[in-house]
C-alpha cells in the first residue's frame, strides 16, 4: 500500500477531497486548541474548554450538513479506502451530535469534582475523531486504527476519577478486553489479507464469494467478529460492560453505552455489509446466536439489579441483541437468496443506532442529575422523584418507555424496523429471532417500568428537596425528549436517514 | 543430508504456524495467569503473531499492504500500552499490587 501511494504521489497527486474531510478536520483542530488552551488558562477558568469544544463540535457538524447539501453523490479516496457517502454523512451528523450531548451531560459533573477539564475534552473529541473516520472506512487497516481511537481515549475517559478504585478497576477491565478484543479482531484481519490478497473492503467482497480457503476463511471471519462482540459488549463477551460501567464517570458511561457501542456497531456494519456479505453461510449463525444470548441474558441479569446504572449496562447489552438482529435477518436471507432484505436490515440497524442513542443519553442525563441529590445510584433512592421534581420524573419515564418500546415514543419505531428485517428474512431462522425478541421486549418492560413505579408511586425514601439541575443538563434533557417524541409521532424524520443510508450501501454493496 | 536439508528447510509457510502458535501461547497465557503485567504482555505477544502473519503473507503475496499493517499495528499496540501502563500505575499507588483477583470491586 505504502509503494502505491508513493507511486501515485509520484505519477499524479493523490485526489483528496479536502471538503469531504473537513468535518474530521474541524475535530482534530478543535482538539489540539483545546488542550492548547487549557495550557494557558489559569485552573479556575478552564471549564471554557469545555465551550470551546462544543462549538468545534458544532462546526464540524456545520460541515456534515453542508457535506449533504452537496449532492455530490460518494466521493471515494485513497484507493477506496475512505469514502464520504450518504451512509457515512448520516452517521457522522449522529456521531457529532452525540458529542454534543455528551459534553453538555459531562460539563457540570466535570466541572464541579476535583478534574483536569481540557484533557477530558480532548479525550473525548479524540474518540469523537475515530467514530467519524470510522463511517468512512472501506478498508481493514482503517479500520482498525478508527476502533483504536475511538477505543484507547474513553480507557483513559472510564478511569478518569483516578483517586477512586472503583474507577482504576473499571479503566483496567474495559483497556483488558479492548486490548484482548483488536488482538483476535487483528488476527482474522491478518488471514483475511492472507487469503484475498487486498485489505480493501471491495476487493474482499469479491474475493470471498470464489470458492477456496474456505476454512482458513470461516477462522478469520469468525475471529473478526469475536473482535467486535467484545467492542459491542455481545454475550457472552459482555461480562466487561457493567463493572466497567459503574466504576466510570457517569457522562463518560453515558458515552461508552451509546458513542462507543455504536462505534462498534458501525465497523460491524462495514466489515459484514460491504466485506464479508457473500460470505454468509459463515457467520449468519454467529451473529444469530450473539443476538438471541445478548437479549436473553441481558434482560434476564438487569431484572435483579438494584442499581440503575448496572441496571442500565445490562439494558444496553440487551439492546445490542436487538441490533444484532438486523445482521442475522441479512445473513439468514442472504443465504436463502433473498437479496431485498439488504437495504431493510441496513436500514434497520441505523435506526436502531439513531434512536438508541437518543433514549439512551436522555436516561442517562437523567440519572446524572439525580445523582447530584442522592450522590448514589440506587433505584430505591428514586421513590418519591414525583413529588420533589416532576419534570425530571416525566422526562425519566418517557426514555424508559422509549426503551421499552412503547409508542407513540421512538423506541417504538426502532423495534418496529427490527422485527420487520426479522421477519422478511423468514425460515425457522429469522421466526425463531423474532419470537425471542418478542418474549425479551415483554422481561424488559418489567425493569423499565419497576423503576417508573417507584418514582411515581413510592414513598420517598429520604426528606429530600427538588434536584436541581443546571441549565446544560437540563438542556441536554430536554434536547433527547424532543427527539424521542418527535421521532415516535413522525418516525419517517430516521426513516428517510435510513433510507439514504441503505441506498448509499446498496450502490456500494451492489445488490 | 537430504533430510537434515528439509528439516531446516524455512518457507513461509513455517511463519504462519509459528505465529498462529505465538497468538495460542498468547491467549492461554492470558486464561491462566493472574498478574495483569504477565496479562499485558500475552497481548503483546498475540499481537506480534500477528504481525508475523502479516509479514509472512505480504512476503508469500508480494504485496506491500501486509507490511504497511505492521507499522499501524505497532504504533497503535504502543500507544495501547502507554495507557495501559498508566492505569496500572494509578491502581498500584491504592492498592500496592495488580494480581487481576484482587481487583473485584465490581461485580453483579
Amino acid at each position: 500500500m505504502i509503494l502505491g501511494v508513493a507511486a501515485s504521489l509520484v505519477a499524479h497527486n493523490p485526489r483528496i477531497d479536502w471538503f469531504g474531510i473537513a468535518p474530521e478536520g474541524t475535530l482534530v483542530a478543535t482538539a489540539v486548541a483545546v488542550l492548547l488552551l487549557d495550557l494557558v488558562m489559569p485552573r479556575r477558568d478552564s471549564w471554557q474548554t469545555s465551550r470551546l469544544a462544543s462549538v468545534g463540535v458544532l462546526v464540524s457538524l456545520g460541515f456534515v450538513v453542508a457535506l449533504y447539501e452537496r449532492h455530490g453523490g460518494t466521493t471515494p479516496m485513497f484507493g477506496g479506502a475512505y469514502v464520504v457517502d450518504n451512509y457515512a454523512i448520516a452517521l457522522k451528523g449522529f456521531f457529532l451530535v452525540v458529542a454534543y450531548v455528551t459534553i453538555l451531560l459531562a460539563v457540570d459533573y466535570i466541572g464541579e469534582g476535583d478534574y483536569y477539564q481540557g484533557e477530558f475534552y480532548f479525550l473525548l473529541l479524540t474518540s469523537v475523531l475515530g467514530m467519524t473516520v470510522m463511517t468512512s472506512a472501506r478498508d481493514l487497516i482503517t479500520i482498525f486504527v478508527a476502533l483504536e481511537t475511538i477505543s484507547i481515549p474513553t480507557y483513559v475517559l472510564a478511569g478518569y476519577r483516578k483517586h477512586d478504585r472503583r474507577s482504576n478497576e473499571a479503566a483496567l477491565k474495559y483497556y483488558l478486553i479492548g486490548a484482548i478484543s483488536s488482538a483476535f479482531m487483528l488476527y482474522g484481519m491478518s488471514l483475511i489479507y492472507g487469503v484475498t490478497n487486498s485489505t480493501l473492503l471491495s476487493d474482499i467482497s469479491d474475493k470471498v464469494g470464489q470458492t477456496g480457503h474456505g476454512k482458513v476463511l470461516a477462522v478469520a471471519i469468525f475471529l473478526s467478529l469475536i473482535g467486535f462482540a467484545f467492542k459491542v459488549s455481545a454475550v457472552p463477551f459482555h461480562w466487561w460492560a457493567p463493572d466497567t460501567y459503574e466504576g466510570a464517570p457517569t457522562p463518560v458511561t453515558a458515552f461508552l453505552s451509546v458513542a462507543s457501542k455504536a462505534g462498534g456497531f458501525v465497523a460491524m456494519l462495514n466489515i459484514i455489509f460491504f466485506g464479508f456479505s457473500n460470505r454468509s453461510n459463515v457467520w449468519w449463525v454467529v451473529a444469530w446466536l450473539l443476538a438471541i444470548l445478548s437479549m436473553t441474558l441481558g434482560n434476564l441479569t438487569a431484572l435483579r439489579q438494584t442499581n440503575i446504572v448496572r441496571m442500565l449496562a445490562y439494558s444496553s447489552i440487551a439492546q445490542g441483541g436487538f441490533m444484532l438482529v438486523p445482521f442475522a435477518a441479512y445473513g439468514i436471507a442472504r443465504d436463502h437468496g433473498h437479496l431485498s432484505v439488504a437495504q431493510t436490515s441496513f436500514q434497520a440497524v441505523v435506526i436502531y443506532l439513531l434512536i438508541y442513542g437518543a433514549m439512551n443519553l436522555g436516561a442517562f442525563g437523567c440519572v446524572i442529575a439525580v445523582a447530584r441529590r442522592t450522590r448514589s445510584a440506587d433505584i430505591e433512592g428514586y421513590g418519591g422523584l414525583f413529588t420533589t421534581s416532576p419534570a425530571l420524573t416525566v422526562c425519566l419515564s418517557m426514555f424508559l418507555a422509549s426503551l421499552t418500546g412503547i409508542p407513540p415514543l421512538a423506541g417504538w419505531f426502532a423495534k418496529f424496523v427490527m422485527f420487520r428485517s426479522a421477519i422478511d428474512a423468514g425460515g425457522w431462522a429469522g421466526t425463531s429471532l423474532a419470537i425471542v425478541a418478542g418474549v425479551n421486549s415483554v422481561i424488559a418492560a418489567y425493569y423499565y417500568l419497576n423503576v417508573v413505579r417507584t418514582m411515581w408511586f413510592k414513598a420517598p425514601a429520604t426528606e429530600a428537596g427538588p434536584v436541581q439541575v443546571p441549565s446544560a443538563l437540563g438542556f441536554s434533557i430536554a434536547l433527547c425528549t424532543v427527539l424521542v417524541l418527535a421521532i415516535g409521532v413522525y418516525p419517517q424524520l430516521v426513516g428517510h436517514i435510513g433510507d439514504l443510508a441503505a441506498k448509499a450501501a446498496s450502490v456500494a454493496t451492489g445488490s | 543430508m537430504t533430510l537434515v536439508a528439509g528439516l531446516f528447510d524455512i518457507s513461509t509457510q513455517h511463519y504462519f504456524v509459528v505465529g498462529a502458535l505465538l497468538f495460542t501461547i498468547g491467549a492461554v497465557g492470558l486464561l491462566v495467569r493472574k498478574n495483569t503485567i504477565v496479562m499485558f504482555m500475552c497481548v503483546e505477544l498475540m499481537l506480534n503473531a500477528v504481525n508475523l502473519t502479516f509479514v509472512a503473507f505480504s512476503k508469500a503475496l508480494d504485496d506491500a499492504a501486509g507490511q504497511a499493517a505492521v507499522f499501524f499495528t505497532l504504533i497503535v499496540a504502543a500507544a495501547e500500552v502507554a495507557v495501559g501502563l498508566a492505569i496500572i500505575v494509578a491502581i498500584f499507588r491504592r492498592r500496592q499490587g495488580v494480581t487481576a483477583d484482587d481487583i473485584d470491586l465490581l461485580k453483579g
